[in-house]
């Protein structure tokens, strides 16, 4: 689950790392008056959730109050990537004397949490990755003994900071890594981290991605997701404990099992037809959960055809078919059904569909061969 | 032979009085498996299955009065990473964990443990492991895999299920079939079952099934380029999947332009293993 800047620097401040004073707001309005009680220069700053706002003219800065409010008229009226703008920051502007990155994040390959630093901030750290990689200092940290004190000289010396800010440093790190923790983050990124004129560090950007398998025990945090930026049949397919994308083709698949799932879209690519989603209607998945799988599919109008393609272990392939028979009688689907049953109970399946006037395969590639060319009719 | 479970595995089931602990214990004792053990804190003394297995408060007391060897956990995500400690500290080298979506820093700590404690662990996320006609540890069905002298290793469940079952039609048969589960930090991976298959005398081609995310499987070709004499044929899933977006296993995603299908099949070509367009032509590349 992502974080908007708002809410990562909110959550960053309760583990004592300073942020610019700033609130969020809905109206231009509403920018206006956070400016007024602000003073001074303010930066307007959009809260979607994706990459290259600067870039895209969503981060402004306004020398008064009046003009808050025009330049967040502006960026209120803006999609950036597809995404209208819904929110924006108001915060009171920096004197910066130098950017730094500094972020946590989980290195798979090594089992591990690892810090990443440079001196280069403000930029995506991916960029510097890519071009100058040397300029990245890397520390992983043991997770059963957490972030030991040198660890954070050692990331300060790494890039270069001067002495005196070595203190302050050493709290943002440790302060990073609590709310890394504590919010079971998979992210959590300081961009830009900046020395300010006035000879002090500040947070002025934040980005954290808590993993979503740990939300159960962060209530809090699971009130903070955004569904207005969400797909809405991905929201509603989470519901119903569905795993569903909606990618830009034609054929619906609904399959158990994400790998088979994943296939499956591959394998209706591969004999020449385009998958409209990524659909795993999970393992022992009952009646309603299926019948929730196909309205999910069949809201999407470009659906031309489905693919049904169910491998019983757990999930039985009776129960799917009750499924799809309650959800046919339902929504009364009027496009051509291709399906796949094999495993447990597969013949009772089979019986149960025998009049729902469904086509049959017997394998994957006739099952993808055939609702390619259903598509097509 | 095969690798990791067979005839002389002694099973403890964690979580056994469960719905899906329950149904799949029974499935094992029907294929033969020993299942010797099951835990439940508060039920312990209790019998389940008509008698047939007995139920403990912890693993500690399941080990010392069966002898249990290995260990599958169906406990949910919120206990999984305790029933795996336990498991550890009770003295179990082999712990196989079902459970999916576990918190990825609890993965971390856990791997770490034990690592420190030289325990194996398969999963979490996983379909677990299936010696034909000896042991089946997991939810693998077993009737859709016969006894042969092909090794597989796969990331998925369903898929491997079909692999296997491609296989069975043309006769083809599994010395061991491994389900290392789809999440981003697991137990075992690829290249601990390759090289296992690779001293397991009765194993003579091996299948690897991979998907998008990580670089597991470029790690696995460069292992099977350097010191691998068995052939191999893979499968990986997601040549279609979006960047960015989790394909439902957590650790299925393309980030930042790394662990993409196109890459992996690249690596793995790379390294002389054959590549299959899909499952179902698995069976013809390893004749």
């Amino acid at each position: 689950m992502k974080l908007h800047e708002y809410q990562s620097k909110q959550i960053f401040a309760k583990y004592g790392i300073p942020i610019p004073k700033g609130r969020v707001a809905a109206t231009a309005t509403e920018a206006r008056q956070i400016a007024e009680e602000l003073g001074g220069r303010v930066v307007v700053k959009s809260q979607v959730l994706v990459g290259g706002r600067g870039k895209a003219g969503g981060i402004r800065l306004a020398r008064s109050a009046k003009e808050a409010e025009e330049v967040a008229t502006q960026i209120l009226s803006m999609e950036i990537k597809g995404l209208p703008v819904r929110k924006v920051l108001v915060d009171s502007a920096a004197n910066i004397e130098q950017e730094i990155y500094l972020g946590i994040t989980n290195d798979r390959a090594a089992r591990r949490p690892v810090f990443m630093a440079s001196a280069a901030g403000g930029v995506e750290i991916e960029e510097v990755a890519r071009t100058n990689p040397e300029k990245i200092i890397k520390v992983h940290i043991d997770p059963l003994l957490g972030l030991r004190d040198y660890q954070a000289r050692d990331i300060a010396i790494g890039i270069d900071l001067p002495k005196e800010y070595w203190k302050q440093f050493g709290d943002i790190c440790r302060g990073l890594w609590r709310a890394y923790m504590e919010c079971d983050a998979t992210l959590a990124e300081i961009n830009p981290l900046v020395i300010l004129k006035e000879k002090s560090l500040m947070a002025l950007d934040g980005k954290m991605l808590v993993d979503d398998n740990a939300l159960f025990r962060h209530p809090d945090l699971a009130e903070m997701r955004d569904v207005d930026e969400e797909d809405v049949a991905e929201t509603e397919a989470r519901k119903y404990g569905l795993s569903f994308i909606k990618l830009d083709g034609n054929i619906g698949c609904m399959v158990n099992g994400a790998g088979l799932a994943m296939t499956t879209m591959d394998i209706v690519k591969l004999f020449g037809g385009e998958p409209a989603n990524f659909l795993d209607i999970g393992g022992g998945a009952g009646a309603d959960k299926v019948a929730a799988a196909m309205r999910i599919i069949l809201s999407d109008k470009n659906v031309k055809a489905i693919l049904f393609n169910v491998f019983g272990g757990i999930t039985r392939c009776d129960e799917v078919a009750k499924g799809i028979l309650v959800a046919l009688k339902e929504v009364k689907p009027t496009i051509p059904m291709v399906v796949r049953l094999v495993g447990t109970n597969a013949e009772e399946g089979r019986k149960l569909l025998a009049d729902a006037h469904m086509i049959t395969a017997e394998t994957l590639a006739d099952a993808a061969k055939k609702s390619v060319a259903a598509a097509k009719a | 032979m095969s690798i990791l479970v067979d005839r002389n595995t002694r099973l403890l089931v964690q979580g056994i009085t469960g719905n899906e602990g329950l149904f799949h214990t029974q499935q094992m004792l029907a294929y033969g498996t020993k299942v010797v053990a099951g835990t439940r804190p508060g039920k312990g003394g209790e019998w389940v299955l008509d008698g047939k297995v007995p139920v403990f408060d912890s693993c500690k007391a399941a080990v010392e009065a069966t002898g249990a060897n290995t260990s599958i956990i169906f406990v949910a995500a919120t206990f999984a990473p305790d029933a795996i400690f336990e498991a550890a500290d009770a003295g179990i080298p082999f712990i196989v964990c079902i459970t999916e979506g576990v918190a990825v820093q609890d993965m971390m700590r856990v791997r770490e443990y034990l690592d420190q404690k030289q325990v194996r662990l398969l999963g979490p996320n996983c379909p677990g492991l299936l010696t034909p006609s000896e042991a089946k540890v997991g939810i693998i069905p077993g009737d859709i895999a016969i006894p042969g002298n092909i090794g597989v290793v796969s990331r998925s469940g369903t898929l491997t299920y079909e692999v296997l079952y491609a296989l069975k039609l043309v006769g083809m048969g599994a010395t061991t079939c491994v389900g290392i589960g789809g999440d981003p930090i697991n137990g075992t991976n690829f290249i601990d079952c390759l090289s296992m298959f690779e001293d397991d005398p009765r194993t003579e081609k091996v299948v690897m099934i991979g998907e998008i995310g990580g670089t597991d499987e470029e790690k696995a070709a460069q292992f099977i380029a350097s010191k691998m004499t068995k052939p191999v044929v893979s499968f990986i899933a997601g040549q279609t999947a979006p960047p960015g977006k989790r394909m439902g296993h957590a650790g299925a995603i393309i980030e930042g332009g790394s662990g993409t299908a196109a890459d992996k099949v690249k690596a793995l070509e790379a390294a002389g293993v054959k590549v299959a367009k899909h499952p179902e032509e698995i069976p013809s590349l390893l004749k």
